[in-house]
């Protein structure tokens, strides 16, 4: 098939764009934080600090065993019904009774975690204040994501035009789908809920990756290698593509939460009188404070991985598939194939960790960053250091 | 993908702890059938304990991780499986590690003990885990959600209400409602009290079994597939042959150049009876070099004295007959060699195939010509064997560093660069040799006369002028031409019995686990309970209090959605009368209520519990 040149510039022009536009939207939600911490002096902040360690939300959060608030939930039941002369049963003879104060408990907390936890994340005016400028700021930011998305697109679809196939064909190609994937699970979010926070943390890692991908893996327009012209392969390659766009989200809010709850945990620290509030607290507080709890942060990730693993397993699947029809074994262990494994391996252990008791929160992140870890040797190292059957990087 | 705001979920000490509420199997005693009767009480204790380890969720995480650990050096050191000549290289570049990491089946990790190990534990723990899981589900499918607790308007959402109904009609329309919803319904029976003595009017609703039917599914499916995989490795087999266009092979153990098969498979009665000869092979490139298409059109005959019939393979096309499949897994160029003695008598001839070296199909040709018709000389009767070492190029240019090179992988211009020998080629011993290499102990260089001149150790030939084809100077005024170039495909035969086995595995997989990941488990309890007046005991007519609540098992949103819409219509299909209380009739969390015990003297009663 002959190389439209014509698009194949136009492609590469409009990735130029994109990073550009992306960057500068990067900058934008960054400013939107910067902006809302110097909204307030520290002794305001410090003030909403400890109003926020006063609230149920915080404080059943900093509590880390979840229990510590459950029994006193549970003792407080046992007094209550004593008290009210309870018929026929000792203080500990029912443990649904138990149970249903826990739950009570728990979602009096949830209840005001929601609200606490709104108040931070609400971007617009509320609590803590963020100046008009910044809403601005971050309005613009929104906008230019849109934007960069829009010339994401043209850009993959140009590519895709100028070689007459799927433009998913190395190495190149499939960093600039995996950006557009995150991007675009990104905005979706966005259209859901008040997720703007997010939206630093996600265009950093994005447009790193394109800058890699546009120096580094670029390759010219060409035709695809016989071994991956397949339908198989525009399966499995999407759903590769589209669960590591997925990962990599659910390693951002991942990497959010391990920060967050460092830092309930000094704000619980402080609260109780163990620690002073160190300066960085003061200058870096109001961007953790405009992060989600700890806790809705470790439910996110939990979300996002458990929307990726069945998407990845189908991928593995898929590959398993394209490898019996190309090379007549479904499965070799060849490096990709074994990274690909181990990957999939590790985020099954997550998915248990999440239903085992202990295993929650820091335990459970660390797994999932672990994954995302095998996931990133698999893309890029199996291909560029370790060779493999899978040696169609196109990077010479 | 909604916010990071998510509402009600299951609190995890209420699904742990407590026995109504809890969706998890009831904890496991005594699981399986170790122990019996005959074995000592401390042993079998033992046994048990070690059972449990063994089944527990614990032990599979961190065998889920011993197994991801395990693969790293799969990946990281050559692999006999996929490439022996990289191992040996290996054994070459490290000499004292080497053998070490041999005797820990390094360079076969994925056949190693210690990795069958890691899996079959892990499996082992799977299969217990799954036994129990399967029963209770079982059990659960047949069986009726758990009772109402006392108060299910204290559960996260929940609600009450006071309604006009009697407590069996306000039941029953909550039941109605419910149905509707497609839950599972059960409704207290009639008669059936409270532990403090009253009449028991609840209902407990349940929706989403699918959840763990699909995990279940998922994890059975596992089970399958490994089982599948080992069949497939005991009843399988591979042959890879290489074959030159106007060849052909059939299937039997002799005809493959490598064959390998299961422990279970016989050779003799196993494999598929066909014969396949490729017509034609035709590869087509892209002006820069890359590959663009490679086919092979074969005809073949399916059974012995089977009709013949065309096919054509392509890489990721391959042509199946009977449960094999014949995959095109490689190409290559043969030149074709025409040894003549002095008077020009054709002594030897055929084509050789060449292993390609690089992109540009740069390929060493190794010839070695055993029957000469030359007769043995020296003092101890060496033979005069000849053999000859060469580069192919099938688009010759001459680089001016690096020599005769290949510039593209097509035969545009086909050209060799060949040395030769002669001496004992130590053939025909009993000890078999590599066809692809030369050992050159017993054998001395010979200086070639041919188209770049006189006396050379290296002749250069352009296998299309006819001009410039031909060495002499051989031995006994012989001489060697290339006459001709043909391709060859390489063809691997793979048979695996099993691989439709596993293929539905991997179905039930990928279903059990969207299944599982998407379905919410939750319930639902409704009580309800006559409406008790001022003073202590006298019942109001006909007022009965609602209430409702529910749990989800899974970290999903929407479970508060759904119970605050069920709660409408229960509350809509018992309305009728009275004064409801606005939701939440209970706001203040029980660490406060703690402080105003009585706040309402029926709360006495409602404590009942
Ligand atoms: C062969 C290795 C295994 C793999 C790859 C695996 C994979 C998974 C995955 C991906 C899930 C998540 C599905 C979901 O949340 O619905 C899951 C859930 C689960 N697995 Fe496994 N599993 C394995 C072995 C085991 C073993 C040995 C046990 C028993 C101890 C077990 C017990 C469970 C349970 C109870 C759940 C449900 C967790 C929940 O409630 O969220 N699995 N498994």
């Amino acid at each position: 098939m002959p190389v439209n040149s014509g698009f194949a510039s136009l492609s590469d022009h409009l990735l130029g764009v994109t990073m550009v536009v992306y960057a500068l939207a990067m900058l934008g939600y960054a400013a939107e934080f910067a902006f809302s911490r110097f909204g307030r002096t520290s002794g305001e902040l410090l003030a909403v600090q400890h109003r926020t360690v006063a609230s149920p939300a915080v404080g059943v959060l900093v509590a880390a065993p979840d229990r510590v608030p459950v029994t006193v939930g549970a003792d407080a039941t046992e007094a209550d019904a004593s008290g009210g002369g309870m018929v026929g049963s000792g203080p500990t003879a029912d443990p649904a009774a138990v149970a249903l104060a826990a739950s009570r408990a728990r979602s009096a907390e949830r209840v005001a975690e929601q609200a606490a936890l709104a108040a931070l994340m609400a971007g617009d005016g509320a609590d803590p204040p963020t100046p008009t400028r910044a809403l601005w700021v971050g309005r613009i930011a929104v906008v230019l994501t849109v934007l960069g998305w829009a010339a994401h697109v043209g850009s993959v679809t140009a590519r895709g035009l100028a070689a007459g196939r799927v433009p998913w064909g190395n190495m190149y190609e499939f960093s600039s789908m995996i950006t557009l994937v995150a991007v675009s699970v990104y905005l979706v979010m966005l259209t859901r809920a008040r997720v703007r926070w997010l939206g630093v943390f996600v265009m950093l890692p994005v447009v790193l990756y394109l800058g890699f991908a546009g120096t580094v893996l670029y390759v010219a327009v060409g035709p695809l290698v016989p071994a991956l012209n397949s339908y198989w392969l525009k399966i499995h390659v999407v759903a590769a593509i589209a669960a590591s766009g997925v990962f990599l989200v659910s390693a951002v809010t991942t990497v959010l939460y391990l920060l967050k709850d460092r830092w309930e945990n000094r704000l619980a620290a402080v609260a109780a009188g163990r620690a002073d509030a160190s300066a960085a607290m003061r200058t870096r507080g109001g961007i953790m404070m405009r992060l989600p709890t700890a806790a809705s942060l470790d439910r996110l990730t939990y979300r996002v991985i458990g929307f990726a693993f069945p998407v990845w397993t189908f991928a593995v699947i898929a590959g398993a598939i394209w490898a019996e029809a190309a090379w007549g074994r479904y499965w070799g262990w060849d490096p990709k194939e074994t990274w690909s494994f181990i990957t999939w391996v590790i985020y099954a252990a997550y998915l248990h960790a999440r239903a085992t008791a202990g295993w929650k929160g820091r335990k459970a992140a660390m797994i999932s960053l672990l994954g995302f870890s095998a996931l990133f040797v698999d893309y890029y190292l199996v291909n560029l250091v370790i060779s493999g059957l899978h040696s169609y990087a196109g990077v010479k | 993908m909604n916010g990071p705001a998510a509402p009600t979920t299951v609190p995890d000490e209420v699904r742990g702890q407590t026995p109504a509420p809890s969706f998890g199997p009831p904890r496991r005693a005594g699981v399986g059938g170790t122990g019996g009767p005959g074995l000592p009480r401390k042993a079998a204790a033992s046994v048990r304990r070690v059972w449990h380890q063994l089944t527990s969720m614990r032990t599979a995480l961190l065998l889920l991780f011993l197994l991801a650990l395990a693969a790293v050096p799969g990946s990281l050191l050559p692999q006999r499986s996929l490439n022996p000549l990289k191992v040996n290289e290996y054994f070459t570049d490290h000499p004292s590690l080497a053998p070490v990491l041999d005797r820990l089946s390094g360079f076969d990790v994925f056949g190693a003990p210690w990795f069958a190990a890691i899996y079959l534990l892990l499996f082992i723990s799977l299969i217990g885990c799954l036994s129990s899981r399967v029963r209770w589900h079982a059990k659960a499918l047949v069986g009726r959600p758990p009772r109402a607790p006392a108060r299910p308007s204290r559960l996260a959402g929940g609600q009450s209400w006071d309604s006009a109904l009697t407590p069996p009609e306000a039941i029953e329309a909550a039941r109605a409602v419910l149905r509707r919803r497609r839950f599972r319904v059960a409704v207290a029976a009639e008669g059936t009290t409270r532990p403090d003595g009253s009449p028991d009017f609840s209902m407990a609703a349940e929706k989403g079994y699918l959840r763990e039917t699909g995990n279940l599914i998922f994890h059975v499916a596992l089970v399958f597939m490994l089982v599948g995989v080992g069949l497939g490795s005991w009843f399988g087999y591979q042959g890879t042959v290489l074959v030159i266009a106007g060849d052909g092979f059939a299937n039997t153990l002799v005809s493959y150049d490598q064959f390998s098969r299961g422990r279970l498979v016989d050779p003799a009665g196993d494999l598929h009876p066909f014969s396949l000869t490729m017509e034609q092979f035709t590869a087509s490139y892209q002006p820069n070099g890359e590959p663009a298409d490679f086919r092979a059109k074969v005809a073949y005959a399916s059974e012995l004295d089977g009709p013949i019939r065309t096919a054509e393979i392509r890489v990721n096309h391959p042509l199946v007959i009977g449960s094999a499949k014949v995959y095109l897994i490689g190409h290559g160029y043969a030149p074709h060699f025409v040894l003549k003695n002095s008077d020009g008598g054709v002594v030897w001839e055929g084509y050789q195939p060449c292993t390609p070296r690089n992109a540009m199909f740069a390929s060493t040709c190794t010839l070695k010509i055993g029957d000469t018709g030359l007769p043995a000389t020296g003092p101890t009767r060496e033979p005069q064997q000849l053999a000859f070492n060469g580069v192919f190029t099938p688009t010759t240019r001459l680089d001016p560093a690096e020599g005769y090179v290949s510039t593209h992988p097509a035969a545009n211009a086909p050209g060799l660069t060949l040395t030769g020998y002669v001496g004992n080629l130590h053939i025909n011993e009993g000890v078999p040799q590599n066809v692809y290499s030369l050992d050159t102990r017993d054998m001395h260089q010979l200086r070639l006369d041919g188209p770049i001149g006189k006396d050379r150790t290296a002749q250069v030939l352009a296998l299309n002028n006819p001009g410039q084809r031909t060495v002499t100077g051989l031995p006994g005024g012989m001489s060697l031409e290339a006459d001709g170039v043909r391709e060859f495909a390489t063809f691997q035969t793979k048979s695996d019995p099993f691989k439709g086995w596993v293929l539905a595995a991997a179905v039930a997989i990928i279903a059990g686990l969207l299944v599982s990941m998407r379905v919410r488990r939750r319930r639902v309890w409704i009580r309800a309970r006559p409406e008790v007046g001022p003073d202590p005991g006298t019942v109001v007519d006909a007022v009965t209090t609602v209430e409702v609540g529910g749990l989800s098992r899974s970290d999903m949103d929407g479970f508060a959605t759904e119970l605050q819409a069920i709660a409408d219509e229960v509350r809509t299909a018992t309305a009728d009368a009275g004064r409801t209380r606005p939701q939440g009739s209970d706001p203040a969390p029980p660490s406060l209520r703690a402080l105003r015990p009585t706040a309402r003297p029926a709360d006495s009663t409602e404590q009942e519990l």
